[in-house]
């Protein structure tokens, strides 16, 4: 029996072994499997265990090892036999659950495929450079309360489906950015002012009491913190509403840089969690994670369906008394009406709020008449316009009211 | 520390315990001890999370320690807190001796209170340290757990900083209310504990009803992974079937009487909409189809 691993600075594993290993890490990484250093040196402290090496307890090791989420938890098996069966042809072992669907197209995604004529979406997005910046800042200003400079003024009130030029798509992205991650601060900032006093804080007041000679005159008092918004949004994402998404992408990733707790999802024919992707802190690489996952869409749109699965799978989880749940779509649901309704029903019987932004409502001489709008209709708590930025920024007291 | 057990002995002694284990499980506490990381649990409620933990404690012959997470869990519920009620008495009852012998006094261990996680790095032999539904915890809170977990050692500022005497087994469970932070992940090793096989519940019947007839276990046990495949709204766990089990016990076959079995389907369904949405005949197929 060797001993703990901090007493195994030389590892014995032949060499062979050991440039296997290393070809197996990478295709984890080609995979997305975060694998550092740390995971490497305790594989090679693995294969050199008597019991854990053997064949039949080295799968389920290295997974415990590597696999660190469920979805990894689930696709590690089928890359593992991939990999040491197939190594002799030397072929690339990728595999992910999307790229199987088949069927997808990425165009209107910014993502890695994504070319820059295409739609208008810059396939790179250069880092904004100070003055941009300040143009920005001063954007979503004028989205929220008062006006900018000319050309921040004009995006803020051109409908996304207008916007062309590269630049300025990406100036608009930012901004919906932007929008998202201010939401969060103002929000806090009312949580804490509204803050006063009920219990007494014994540390703080006994610090306190030092100034006086140990006299406990100061009371500190402090009060539970109020339990912070959770927002979950679900983006479909159908051929109808290519030209929002992209836009929505990115508010979906401030919201989910600025909140503590939010969810994302996006739905077309199924609904596929994107909490994860969007995550990612450079918004381009997110906007890459969430194009792979996305992939696979073109059908109709099933919104009853995918609103089904939320509630089934994903409600208990992701829902609390204090979740909004924001659903963005232009209510085209080729599913039958009932089943939307039924399940809007589920949907508000557990959430706090149900917000459904419609992107087409801010056209004018637009009427909810989609049969799927109508049957959703009776259980959204707000029914709002977001066809651009100056729509979005108007949502902000509609979440502090929660 | 004593010498990590292999893969093997562990499944053997949880077996002994009453735990059934599938055999990746011990293999992944074996690794846990060898690479001396904490293990994450992640899956359904119910599965049996926490369970693991227990029975890790039992074969290693120590003590658990359970941390419990909540939203607003901060150090002083997890760590230490001073006892400053008695801190105040002591302050007044001293009153005109010299200040600093005073404050040594109220600073020392006498008036220290040890939470889960100061108690956890100061046994003589290593715990099991249990921390129970971590996606519960502020992300605050899951920094500097991580902190805590890579060096083993707490400051505290009145008194200094304590070293562990023993590093414990670490366990974490997560329902995944929350996604968890990537740096904790891969601090982590990971094992998803899903619902268990059929054969394997029908193993943990037997272990924990004795009395219970072996058919009617791997009856049950059928029936369960049957039901669970059904769209409810709750589904039910190891500690539901195990009810379920017990109040059957001593019947042969499930569709001796279809009355007890609908009556006990209180410990499996138990919200409205599910005991709805199983109507009889959808029971009596299920059962007729795990015969």
């Amino acid at each position: 029996m060797r001993p703990a691993p901090a007493a195994m600075p030389e590892i014995d594993v032949p060499a062979a072994i050991r440039g296997r290993l290393a070809g197996f890490v990478r295709s984890l990484r080609m995979n997305g499997f975060p694998v550092g250093l740390a995971e490497s040196r305790d594989a090679l402290a693995i294969l050199a265990e008597a019991d854990l090496a053997r064949p039949a307890a080295l799968m389920p090791s290295l997974r415990t090892l590597f696999a660190s989420r469920p979805s990894d938890w689930e696709r590690f098996p089928e890359i593992y036999a991939a990999y040491w069966r197939a190594r002799r042809t030397g072929m690339r072992v990728t595999t992910s659950g999307a790229s199987r669907t088949g069927g997808l197209d990425i165009r209107s995604w910014p993502g890695p495929q994504a070319k820059p004529a295409i739609e208008g979406v810059p396939d790179r997005v250069t880092r904004t450079d100070e003055a941009e910046d300040h143009a920005a800042e001063s954007g979503d200003e004028a989205g929220s309360r008062r006006a900018g400079g000319s050309r921040v003024e004009s995006l803020a009130h051109t409908d996304f489906r207008h916007l062309t030029d590269p630049a300025e798509i990406e100036a608009a992205h930012a901004l919906a950015e932007r929008l998202a991650r201010r939401m969060r601060t103002r929000l806090v900032r009312r949580e804490r002012i509204a803050r006063r006093g009920r219990r007494i804080d014994l540390r703080r007041t006994l610090a306190r009491a030092v100034e006086h000679g140990g006299e406990p005159i100061d009371l500190v008092r402090r009060r539970p913190r109020a339990k912070p918004l959770k927002l979950v949004i679900l983006l479909d994402a159908s051929g109808s509403m290519s030209v929002y998404s992209a836009t929505f992408v990115r508010f979906m990733h401030g919201v989910l840089a600025g909140f503590a707790r939010a969810d994302a999802f996006v739905f077309h024919t199924r609904l596929i969690q994107v909490s994860q992707a969007l995550r990612e802190r450079d918004p381009v690489r997110a906007a890459e994670r969430f194009a792979l996952l996305a992939q696979g869409f073109g059908g109709g749109t099933r919104i009853g369906a995918a609103l089904e699965t939320f509630n089934r799978a994903y409600a208990s989880r992701t829902l609390t008394s204090r979740t909004a749940v924001m659903i963005v779509s232009d209510g085209y649901d080729t599913g039958e009406p009932e089943v939307l309704a039924r399940e809007m029903a589920r949907l508000r019987r557990r959430a706090r709020r149900v917000i459904w932004l419609n992107p087409m409502l801010g056209w004018r001489d637009y009427a909810p008449a989609a049969r799927g709008m109508r049957a959703a209709l009776p259980h959204v708590d707000l029914f709002a316009p977001a066809h651009d930025l100056a729509s979005l920024a108007a949502l902000e007291p509609e979440l502090a009211r929660l | 520390m004593t010498a990590p057990l292999d893969r093997e002995a562990i499944a053997e002694r949880l077996a002994a315990t009453g735990y059934v284990p599938d055999r990746d499980l011990a293999t992944a506490l074996a690794l846990m001890q060898r690479l001396g990381r904490p293990l994450l649990l992640e899956g359904e409620a119910g599965v049996g999370k926490t369970e693991i933990a227990k029975a890790l404690a039992e074969i290693h012959g120590t003590r658990l320690i359970r941390l419990q997470c909540w939203e607003g869990l901060d150090r002083a519920a997890a760590l230490y807190e001073w006892n400053y009620q008695r801190q105040l008495l002591a302050i007044k009852a001293r009153e005109g001796h010299d200040a600093k012998v005073v404050e040594a006094e109220i600073f020392s261990e006498a008036y220290l209170l040890e939470r889960p996680l100061l108690a956890a790095i100061r046994q003589e032999t290593a715990p099991v340290l249990l921390i129970d539904e971590i996606d519960r915890a502020d992300e605050e809170f899951e920094a500097f757990l991580l902190e805590l977990l890579s060096d083993f050692q707490v400051t505290i500022p009145e008194l200094g900083t304590i070293t562990a005497t023993s590093v414990p087994h670490v366990i974490l469970t997560s329902n995944a209310t929350r996604e968890l932070s990537d740096a904790l992940r891969r601090r982590c090793l990971y094992h998803y504990v899903d619902y268990p096989a059929p054969d394997r519940e029908a193993r943990i019947l037997l272990a924990r009803l004795p009395a219970i007839d072996t058919a009617l276990a791997t009856q049950i046990a059928r029936f369960l992974a049957k039901l669970r495949k059904e769209d409810l709204a709750k589904v039910p766990g190891v500690a539901e079937s195990l009810d379920f089990a017990a109040s059957l016990v001593g019947l042969a076959d499930l569709r001796e009487d279809p009355d007890a079995v609908r009556d006990a389907l209180i410990a499996l369904l138990k919200t409205r909409e599910d005991r709805a949405r199983l109507a009889p005949q959808v029971i009596a197929r299920l059962v007729e189809a795990s015969a």
